[in-house]
């Protein structure tokens, strides 16, 4: 549609945005969900919340929301006892049976309950089960001690009573035979405490029972090999078997209490050697018939998870689809009766038939006496924007919606991108060798394609991923202008025939004094390989990258303000046209794009001129003599010429239209409209060209305000023309550095290493050239040029015409769950 | 050093600010507070709130919700909060932060101390227990018996233990006791606290003073108004005011010596920024006393973000966090009790 009235541009969808209208959905109520649930499958409508006003909690459908969260966190809670049990849901459902939401709600509740008590029973049995284990090892580990003990006790007892009947003199002390027998008879009270306690606390745990008892107490401690689950919180952990031996009540009491603070599991222990035996065997028997019983739960509970697992993915679909068709619903307003819900949507023009046919499907299906009607509403609220993409120009589209998103309508950028993003990237990154070798990386990820896209990448490959065709068209151009310049890894290959150059003598004395001689033909294709590494190589490869830059600027900014004719002409605004698109057509054209000309001319002519004295003089002093620098006849008539137009523009872009506007405005106060809106049968159109035509002009009119915007608009213009055309002087000086580096890394590190005739420094200059021209030159660069390339559309093309201040079309689709997965 | 820490905070303490400035934006507005107080169960906090940054905590709770889960799992978001801060955090940075919970661990003593004094079980004391000032052998509390013990056993290995130097008597344990044992060690502790941050200097010193400050003088208007009537002397209570804040030391004189509310609020109403606290309540009462302070710390609060280049952002999240939990706490109970008359009366806004 747009293209039968732009006229200016051949039919491309992507050059304007879907033609969009609001269309009213009046749906009976008892149809209303499968209604919404076929609208998402479809995925064609951008509902609008017409009860904004109410919180989520006050609105019609806030009930089955909050079942479909009860029902997420079921699933989710599944979820985690199959991680726990090491199952993972099978990726493939078994059989689509479709499932009634109530029904599903049931069973998921029973599901749930009976997971939670087999839960419940597997935990106590798994509790005493950890009890009786870690008793075992304090029953072992104590059971070692005491008689070690012991033997030590009675060892130091013999000692000590051998030195008493050894020598029986005045230095022995008197006191200890008495002690030795108190301590018999003190022995029977002295009480313990055997139990495990967590490693980690173990040193505090010996400090605060010292404390507590002021030393009163001795404290053994063994560490246990391998970690052993904490009955209490089921976790690994690794602990020390303690025994505690203490004297009196109170200190028990302490000790105690003081156990229960560090989560110490305290076990019952018997001195007795036979006893301990016994208690052994009993808790190992025990463990034994425990273990089975735990065992033949863990088989029924696994059992119940694999059938919740195959059916888990097919229910969690059902319970987000749900969610999402009841926080649609949300989004209507219900009617005065109560019957029908109304609901206001977005669509594609083009998508009407399938929404049609999805309500009718929808109300046959749903038994509904009364179909839903859909109605299409005029209004003047912008549209959303939305473009068909494919993933080819998904990546372009993405590049240009990172700036702005496009008017409803508007020309959009993205079109040109597609060529000009990865020419301008090729300019700075012109080296066929890392050309083909970002081609290799890219194609990589274009023939994984199909794998890689359904599984999760990391944040950066994610983002390559996402631009691999970007990437693609930028490695085909940069080899492209890799040819041109003639540079392979930095080498000029005379691929396309001998040089044109040859040295004048056999000796090649003066190749570096007096220059070569002209041979043969022009090289058919890129620069001649002979200039590679003569005197004059940087000279000449500036000035031409330096002047290509410019002509390659200058024709984007004429095609920038070219689409704002496009738009102009649209959208119906002739204001625009005649008091902007001409005036800076002319403006730029007859400064830059006289040096365009001149530029060509030069290269054509062969002559000698200095442009820059051409161009600065033309202002400084346009009445003086050119002299050497006339390129052609009549030169200084049309430099005069040129600076007039270019001086006249600057007050036509600025006063005209604002009075103009003015008038318009005034005029339209008086009822009657002098800007012809074209009549069109789409009224839709109509309102988007009127609404923009009249520049808001349906409240008031602040000509202040108009006349500044203009101001401003003007001057930034002016400026940028000069400012904007000096940076596109960053594709020679990004082109240039590429091309340093890259000789940088191949003279001083390869031909370097080479020079040694050692393979080992070879191969260390082979290894240090490949890691710095795949980090460097490879995606250093390949950033680099890709940031600027990004900026000369942002900037320097897009602030000729692109407003970009729409906002993008969500659809309402079941298609987006699936991308989002978890 | 004054005036030139903006050069070189980042280094180390950029990153934290800008993670605890995303945060501060993470507290609920005024729209929220709208929508929860017309909440009438509290499922729909729940899903109100599912919306909000509580969401990852709340999604998986199962449906018969009780205020104290919301409050608990309110709570562990912020303490998970904190503990991602604690852990990205450089000196002087993290004996900042670990200040701020010292607060906390004084009121858990005192809570675990009279729970074991009125017999209550241990295990029970420790889910009430504020995560944030938890420490390691924490449970062990219960053994002491007197002041002396408790300090010897147990705190001498927390960082409360030189804010016990003034309160170890052999005294036993007994509410009036552990109350002064409180207000002691809080006053020691602000004082620590405030001696920290001027050391630290700079616009931190600034701006914590101001809010240390602030708390130092509604502590001792606290201790004033519920000290009146019983046995502690005024000395006594003198003793418990700390020895900064606005109040100090002509405020305390006059607090020291009052003995019913309006003489506290005569005595207020000479320091201009407590004048229109004091203003707002009619005499006589003290109910809204609490309300009122708090309106004025979150104000308080609040312009610490104003601010750049400075630890108090720290302090002035966390004590916010800790007021929309306690906002939530009351507007889940209102909803749960059907008092939802009384939502207001408790509830401090936050902007």
């Amino acid at each position: 549609m747009g293209d039968s009235r732009g006229g200016c541009c051949p039919p491309m969808d992507l050059f304007r945005s879907e033609p969009m209208q609001l269309v009213q959905l009046i749906i009976p109520m008892e149809s209303a969900r499968l209604t919404v649930a076929y609208l998402g499958d479809l995925g064609l409508l951008q509902f609008k919340d017409l009860n904004s006003e109410k919180s989520p909690f006050q609105r019609t459908y806030a009930g089955q929301i909050k079942k479909c969260g009860e029902m997420a966190r079921t699933l989710r809670f599944f979820k985690e006892q199959m991680l726990k049990a090491g199952l993972s849901p099978s990726a493939t459902s078994v059989a689509q049976t479709d499932i009634d939401v109530d029904d599903l709600e049931v069973k998921l509740g029973e599901l749930e309950a009976e997971l939670i008590e087999m839960n419940a029973n597997g935990e106590k049995l798994q509790r005493s089960y950890n009890e009786l284990v870690e008793y075992k090892i304090v029953l072992k580990k104590a059971g070692d001690f005491f008689p070690s003990a012991q033997q030590s006790a009675t060892a130091q007892r013999r000692e000590m009573e051998s030195n008493q009947m050894g020598e029986e003199s005045i230095e022995t002390p008197l006191l200890q035979e008495q002690e030795t027998s108190t301590d018999l008879s003190k022995q029977v009270k002295l009480g313990f405490i055997t139990g495990l306690v967590p490693r980690g606390k173990s040193m505090v745990f010996e400090r605060i029972l010292f404390r507590a008892t002021r030393g009163n107490l001795f404290l053994k401690q063994v560490p246990i090999e391998a970690p052993v689950t904490d009955p209490v919180s089921g976790e690994k952990m690794e602990k020390n078997v303690f025994t505690v031996f203490y004297s009196g009540e109170r200190a028990k009491n302490k000790i105690l209490k003081i156990c229960d603070a560090f989560g110490a599991n305290r076990y019952p222990f018997s001195e007795d050697r036979g006893k301990q035996a016994v208690m052994i065997s009993e808790v190992s028997g025990k463990i034994s018939d425990l273990k089975s019983t735990i065992d033949a739960g863990k088989l029924h509970q696994d059992h119940l998870l694999r059938t919740i697992g195959d059916q888990f993915e097919q229910w969690n679909l059902k319970v987000k689809k749900e969610k999402l068709i009841h926080h649609t619903l949300n989004m209507l307003s219900l009617d005065v009766t109560k019957k029908c819900l109304v609901a206001e949507a977005w669509s594609p023009v083009f998508a009407k038939k399938q929404i049609q046919e999805a309500l009718q499907r929808a109300s046959v299906d749903s038994n509904s006496q009364v179909g839903a009607i859909l109605q299409v509403l005029h209004t003047r609220e912008l549209p959303p924007t939305y473009f068909r993409t494919n993933k080819f120009t998904a990546a372009f589209q993405e590049i240009v919606d990172a700036y702005g998103v496009a008017k409803y309508q508007e020309a959009n950028p993205g079109v040109y991108t597609i060529v000009t993003f990865p020419f301008l990237f090729a300019v700075m990154f012109g080296d066929w060798g890392h050309g083909i070798c970002l081609l290799l990386a890219t194609l990589i990820l274009i023939v994984r394609e199909k794998k890689l896209s359904s599984q999760k990448l990391g944040d950066i490959t994610e983002m390559t991923f996402g631009g691999r065709y970007v990437i693609l068209m930028m490695s085909l151009f940069s080899i492209y202008a890799g040819f041109v310049y003639n540079e392979c890894f930095s080498v000029a290959l005379d691929l396309f025939g001998p040089s044109a150059y040859a040295c004048r003598d056999l000796s090649c004395r003066d190749a570096y004094s007096i220059g070569l001689i002209k041979v043969r033909n022009t090289y058919p294709f890129g620069v001649d390989p002979a200039w590679h590494g003569s005197r004059t190589e940087l000279p000449f490869l500036n000035s031409l990258k330096m002047k290509m830059s410019i002509l390659l600027g200058v024709a984007q900014m004429n095609l920038g303000i070219i689409l704002s004719y496009c738009n102009a002409t649209f959208f119906g605004n002739c204001l625009n046209i005649w008091f902007q698109f001409i005036p800076q057509m002319i403006f730029l054209n007859s400064l830059f794009g006289y040096l365009s000309l001149l530029i060509i001319l030069k290269w054509f002519t062969g002559s000698q001129a200095d442009l820059y004295h051409i161009m600065i003089y033309m202002f400084l002093s346009p009445t003086d003599e050119l002299g050497d620098n006339q390129l052609f006849q009549g030169q200084k008539t049309v430099q005069h010429v040129l600076l007039l137009l270019a001086l006249v523009s600057v007050p036509w872009m600025l006063l005209p239209k604002p009075f103009l506007l003015k008038r318009q405005h005034e005029n339209r106060q008086r009822g009657q409209s002098c800007t012809p809106v074209q009549v069109t049968d789409d009224t839709l159109h109509s309102e988007a060209n009127h609404s923009h035509g009249h520049g808001h002009g349906h409240e008031e009119f602040e000509f202040g305000e108009v006349f500044v915007h203009q101001l401003i608009h003007t001057i930034e213009f002016v400026l940028g023309a000069v400012s904007n055309t000096a940076s596109y002087l960053r594709l020679w000086a990004l082109s240039l550095a590429h091309s340093q580096l890259s000789i940088v890394f191949y003279e001083k590190v390869l031909l370097l290493a080479w020079g040694y005739d050692n393979i080992v420094i070879l191969v260390v200059g082979i290894i240090i050239f490949i890691f710095a021209t795949v980090g460097v030159l490879l995606i250093m660069e390949t950033l680099s040029a890709f940031l600027h390339a990004l900026r000369l559309h942002w900037v320097e093309f897009q602030n000729k015409f692109y407003e970009g201040d729409g906002y993008k079309f969500y659809s309402f689709s079941f298609a987006l769950i699936h991308d989002e997965g978890d | 050093m004054y005036g030139f820490e903006a050069m070189t905070f980042n280094i180390h303490g950029g990153y934290l600010e800008a993670i605890v400035r995303g945060h501060r934006a993470g507290l609920l507005t005024a729209a929220d507070y709208n929508n929860l107080c017309q909440c009438e169960t509290l499922d729909d906090i729940k899903m109100h709130l599912s919306a909000t940054e509580y969401g990852p905590y709340l999604q998986n709770e199962p449906s018969p919700l009780h205020t104290t889960t919301i409050v608990e799992k309110c709570t562990l978001k912020l303490v998970d909060e904190y503990k991602h801060m604690l852990c990205q955090a450089t000196e002087p940075l993290s004996t900042f932060l670990e200040y701020i919970t010292y607060g906390h661990m004084i009121d858990n003593v005192v809570l675990i101390v009279t729970g074991t004094l009125h017999e209550r079980d241990v295990q029970e004391l420790l889910e009430k227990c504020h995560p944030l000032g938890m420490f390691d052998s924490i449970a062990t509390l219960a053994v002491a018996q007197n002041m002396r013990e408790l300090y010897r056993l147990v705190l001498v290995d927390t960082p409360l233990a030189p804010y016990f130097s003034e309160c170890i008597t052999s005294e036993d344990l007994d509410d009036m006791n552990i109350e002064i044992m409180r207000n002691t060690l809080y006053k020691a502790y602000l004082e620590d606290f405030y001696k920290f941050c001027q050391k630290l200097g700079g616009a931190t010193a600034e701006i914590m003073s101001d809010l240390l400050s602030f708390e130092a003088d509604r502590r001792a208007v606290n201790i004033t108004i519920n000290s009146i009537g019983t046995e502690l002397t005024r000395d006594d209570r003198r003793k418990l005011y700390s020895n900064f804040g606005l109040l100090y030391p002509y405020g305390h004189e006059e607090l020291a010596v009052c003995e019913d509310i309006d003489q506290v609020r005569s005595a207020m109403e000479k320091y201009p920024p407590y004048q229109s606290i004091f203003s707002k309540l009619s005499y006589g009462e003290s109910q809204m006393l609490d309300k009122a302070f708090y309106e004025e710390e979150v104000k308080r609060l609040c312009l610490a973000f104003e601010q750049q280049f400075h630890y108090g952002v720290f302090f002035a999240y966390m004590r916010l966090r800790e007021q929309e939990i306690r906002n939530l706490m009351w507007i889940s109970e209102c909803v749960a009790q059907n008092q939802k008359s009384r939502v207001h009366d408790s509830v401090v806004f936050i902007f």
